[in-house]
């Protein structure tokens, strides 16, 4: 770890469910932008964010085809973010709770996702110099 | 079957989504041959407004090329003869003017949606 700032969020929703998912995500990304470090508690629902199997698709209703709807998916996101972060000398660890994955069969993320307990967010919040919990609703 | 769908949580997952779902469900049960129209509550009432934009997000190199247009999807739906209403105590509390919503909207009352329900074989509250 650097000097940095270190910034901590922990989020519980599931993904293509709440605007809270984007809030976060736009927080995140300024954080990056800056440097900053950002550890990131995946809890219960929100694990799902990183899923590997998310697949864009065409729509229909806005007469698109898949490439010209260019779906947002999560996963591509936290991609991004893990670039970005990385690109400006910061550090984006982002830990996905276990029991929670487990429980959902959601094994499958992205690189650069790792699994872990809410002993890793304990750990997170204590490293940090502050720490936002982005409860559900 | 005439059905009304009423739209009362607002912005949920819209960016993710690109549109309201269950706007885009009422387009797609139209296409399927349903008969329905559309009552906004809420803080849905702002999917009447015509001037909103939601276009320009990124994170780090992503960017989203397709936003939500949410008002071209209340409009389409109003053009394939979906009545759409909202309702006008929840667009006096939060400060928006008649004038600023799409052509074709029509506003109701709390006080009128008891017989506007009557018009309909069933509610669908979302």
């Amino acid at each position: 770890m650097n000097d940095n700032v270190t910034l901590t969020f922990a989020m519980m929703d599931a993904p293509f469910e709440s605007a809270r998912t984007t809030t976060v995500m736009r927080l995140i990304d300024i954080a990056a932008r800056r440097g900053y470090n950002v550890n990131v508690f995946a809890y219960e629902g929100a694990v799902h964010l990183p899923f590997a199997g998310q697949t864009a698709h065409p729509n229909a209703v806005h007469g698109h085809t898949a490439e010209e709807e260019n779906h947002p998916l999560p996963k591509d996101w936290i991609s991004a973010l893990l670039r970005e972060t990385e690109r400006n000398g910061g550090i984006l660890d982002w830990v996905n709770c276990g029991l929670c994955v487990d429980e959902r069969g959601a094994t499958d993320a992205i690189e650069g996702i790792r699994r872990g307990t809410p002993a890793d967010f304990w750990q997170m919040a204590l490293e940090s110099d502050n720490t936002l919990v982005i409860a559900t609703n | 079957m005439k059905v009304l769908q009423i739209v009362k949580t607002a912005y949920r997952a819209t960016i993710e989504e690109q549109d309201d779902t269950i706007v885009w469900l009422s387009h797609a049960l139209c296409g399927a041959g349903a008969e329905l129209d559309v009552v906004l509550q809420g803080n849905a009432v702002n999917y009447a407004v015509a001037a909103q934009n939601a276009a320009g997000l990124s994170f780090g190199d992503w960017r989203q090329t397709e936003p939500p247009r949410i008002a071209r999807d209340i409009a389409s739906l109003i053009q394939k003869n979906v009545s759409v209403f909202a309702s006008n105590e929840d667009l006096r509390e939060r400060g928006i003017d008649g004038s600023a919503l799409l052509d074709g909207v029509k506003q109701v009352s709390r006080g009128e949606m008891a017989a506007l329900f009557e018009r309909y074989d069933s509610i669908w509250q979302w």
